[in-house]
């Protein structure tokens, strides 16, 4: 079932998320999705967190979805999905539907990381055959750069800007993809759109594992990271190349590094063209930059370590 | 043929449910609802239903998953209480909004603060301006037939809405009562095979279910809403008239217990109508002419009607088990008074709060309640036109 990944292929398949979708410009959402559904050769049903993508993909009477899509809420993608594919189950079961379907969720990181956690940890855990995504632009991006749990230290967002007192945000990352991972489920892994060989490589392996798997995709936002429209799969590059975001996947509990940068770059390489970190290139916030680049080297070595101690039992994505 | 047995409410509306045989039902358990989703389980455990069951974690993620289940394109199912409905409540607008026909047993419970497990209305009353449509439930018996006849009324394509189906917590979920069962093929057959509207599932036909609409079509969208609850009355009259034939019990927009003749009268919802009906015996038998209306289809509330029914009456008191708090009356009280409004010659009407958080509800209070009453028809003075019943002061 599974096509090549070649550029030459993919141009003959069908985009199914079309153009004239309302996202702004840059935005690396769109690119996402368009990867995934490109990665797929099963039909796909899919559920979409209210967010920027939702609003902006779907408003009546247009839709951008070539595939059959359903909107919710903000917090339940995962309970949602997980009703269409029981459903599907059930009739399958009846012999009342005899299709291969294969069923997605996508969320923003407000809609994983913050309010759809015990939606999303309670679909896992039931053990649904279905993929969820998480493209993750680090704040809330549709209602105005707010701080999420995903928004890294020392970020300036309009619910936490950096101020004269306050240097931004001012408490860790949650580790969303290790906190999917000790749900014990089959497939979890790290993307980046900078990588597309490598995020379509997951997903379709993805596909080929039965049960609940989980992909967090780091999503740049031009208008939030306060940089240049053009810049997505650059920033998403650094995000990789500086291990700020590690691309890895964890298959039946076995960790393994799937890109190794030949050089790990500096963090400030990621910070420095992004405004919501300009501040702290001042004097006194040279500790924030300390700390990121302190909390990456521990958490690129943990990896690491998880990824060799596992070796033997780890395999290749393609 | 019907099969008489002794029988919970909770027990009832379970087989009720197995009968109808759904493809999915998401459950999370809640006191009283618990008992009767543990006994639609083991009929999945025993293979006696294709239903797929989705053990979620939270109440919101049920009628998360009912949603999407049914939008997927199959017969659905869900039951919950008080705090459960609380937690579903903005899922619940979804679910009307996306005009999907979801069934709902609610086994009414009070809700915290303080944290009472016990029954009264203030759940589903809570929740009774979601869109959702609204059956009350006298007895397990009614709970049962109710439960049948809300996959007609849900499913039809005139309506496609979810139905609430309300039943009172412990005093009727708990409690042993005879009751008469259809035969299970009676009942299949009765509801008939689900019909299909723009499945998620047709990958032919890919649709996109919860658009953003902004000002631009917003309300006409809920115009279209609000059209749609105007007709549910007649299918449920359409319903009612076709289980009457299966069952030969006979279902309306809302019972009327000796009301013809009444000069005084009692609005009453659920159990408590059982008890309140035999006091309207003993009134009658005393020669005063007392009588009730029992409220079925709640919502969408039939205001012309309920007023039509009632307008002859000299004094009327409406016995809400569940109170808008601060001067303002219970949630029935606010029904029935819209539905006179318009009649010039009209009953004086009065409110009674009671048996909140499962204060029984006693003969002796109907009769105080049916005497004052009296009093009030014959001297059309009125003491306090709301107040709380068996309660310390």
């Amino acid at each position: 079932m599974r096509k090549l990944l070649t550029l030459k292929e993919l141009s003959k398949k069908e985009i199914l998320l079309s153009s004239g979708h309302r996202l702004c410009s840059g935005c690396g959402a769109p690119t996402v999705v368009k990867m995934v559904l490109l990665a797929s050769d099963y039909p796909v049903i899919a559920s979409n967190a209210t967010g920027c993508l939702e609003v902006s993909s779907c408003i009546s009477d247009y839709t951008a979805w070539k595939i059959p899509w359903i909107h919710n809420a903000f917090e339940n993608a995962a309970a949602t999905i997980s009703g269409v594919e029981t459903m599907y189950r059930s009739l399958k079961k009846q012999g009342k539907i005899d299709k291969e379907i294969k069923f997605i969720a996508f969320g923003g990181d407000g809609g994983t990381y913050d309010i759809g956690l015990q939606s999303l940890s309670g679909a896992m855990e039931r053990g649904h055959d279905m993929l969820y995504i998480c493209y993750d632009n680090e704040a809330y991006m549709n209602t105005g750069i707010q701080r999420s749990s995903a928004t890294p230290y020392g970020a300036d967002t309009t619910t936490r800007p950096a101020g004269s007192v306050i240097p931004g945000k001012t408490e860790q990352r949650k580790n969303l993809t290790r906190i999917m991972a000790a749900h014990n489920i089959p497939y979890v892994a790290q993307a980046s759109p900078s990588h597309w060989m490598d995020l379509m490589k997951k997903v379709q392996k993805a596909w080929e594992i039965k049960g609940p798997k989980f992909m967090n995709i780091i999503s740049p936002c031009n208008r939030g990271w306060r940089s240049r429209t053009d810049d997505a799969i650059l920033l998403s590059r650094l995000a990789v190349e500086t291990c700020h975001w590690p691309l890895y996947e964890i298959e039946n509990g076995v960790t393994r590094i799937t890109f190794k940068p030949k050089e790990k770059k500096p963090i400030v390489d990621f910070l420095k063209p992004q405004g919501r970190f300009k501040h702290l290139f001042s004097f006194e916030n040279e500790w924030i930059l300390k700390k990121l680049q302190e909390d990456i080297d521990r958490e690129w070595k943990r990896l690491q370590k998880e990824s060799s101690s596992e070796k033997e039992g780890g395999s290749s994505p393609s | 043929m019907a099969k008489i047995v002794a029988i919970t409410g909770n027990e009832a509306v379970a087989h009720a449910l197995r009968q109808v045989d759904p493809d999915v039902c998401a459950a999370y358990p809640i006191t009283p609802q618990t008992d009767m989703m543990q006994r639609f389980s083991s009929f999945v455990s025993d293979g006696l239903v294709k239903t797929e069951l989705i053990l979620v974690e939270s109440e919101h993620s049920a009628m998360s998953s009912c949603v999407g289940a049914s939008a997927a394109g199959g017969r659905v199912i869900t039951a919950t209480s008080s705090q459960g409905l609380a937690l579903m409540w903005e899922i619940l607008f979804i679910a009307s909004g996306t005009r999907l026909p979801i069934i709902m047993p609610v086994v009414n419970r009070a809700l915290s603060a303080p944290l009472n497990i016990h029954g009264d209305h203030s759940d589903a009353m809570g929740a009774r301006d979601t869109g959702w449509i609204q059956l009350w439930s006298e007895n397990a018996q009614e709970a049962y037939d109710n439960t049948i006849q809300a996959f007609r009324i849900a499913e039809h394509m005139d309506i496609r809405l979810p139905v609430m189906i309300c039943l009172d917590g412990f005093i009727i979920s708990h409690s042993i009562e005879r009751m008469e069962y259809l035969e299970d093929e009676e009942v299949r057959n009765f509801v008939g095979e689900f019909k299909q509207l723009n499945p998620l599932l047709d990958l032919g036909h890919p649709v996109s279910y919860g658009p953003l609409i902004l000002p631009d079509y917003y309300m006409e969208y809920r115009k279209a809403q609000d059209e749609v609850a105007s007709k549910v009355s007649s299918v449920v009259l359409e319903v009612a008239e076709d289980f009457e034939k299966l069952s030969g019990r006979k279902y309306g927009l809302f019972e009327t217990y000796r009301l013809e003749d009444a000069e005084i009268g009692l609005v009453i919802v659920n159990s408590a109508a059982g008890t309140s009906k035999d006091v309207v015996d003993e009134f009658r038998d005393r020669g005063i002419k007392a009588g009730l209306l029992k409220p079925r289809l709640y919502r969408p509330f039939p205001y012309k009607e309920t007023g039509e029914a009632l307008k002859h009456l000299k004094a009327v008191c409406v016995l809400d088990r569940a109170d808008a708090f601060g001067g303002s009356f219970g949630p029935v009280y606010l029904d029935i008074a819209t539905s006179l409004y318009q009649y010039k010659k009209k009953p004086i009407l009065i409110n009674k709060i009671y048996g909140l958080g499962g204060r029984d509800y006693l003969p002796e209070h109907a009769e105080l309640v049916l005497n004052e009453l009296a009093e009030i028809a014959k001297t059309g003075t009125v003491k306090s036109y709301k107040e709380y019943i068996s309660v310390r002061e």
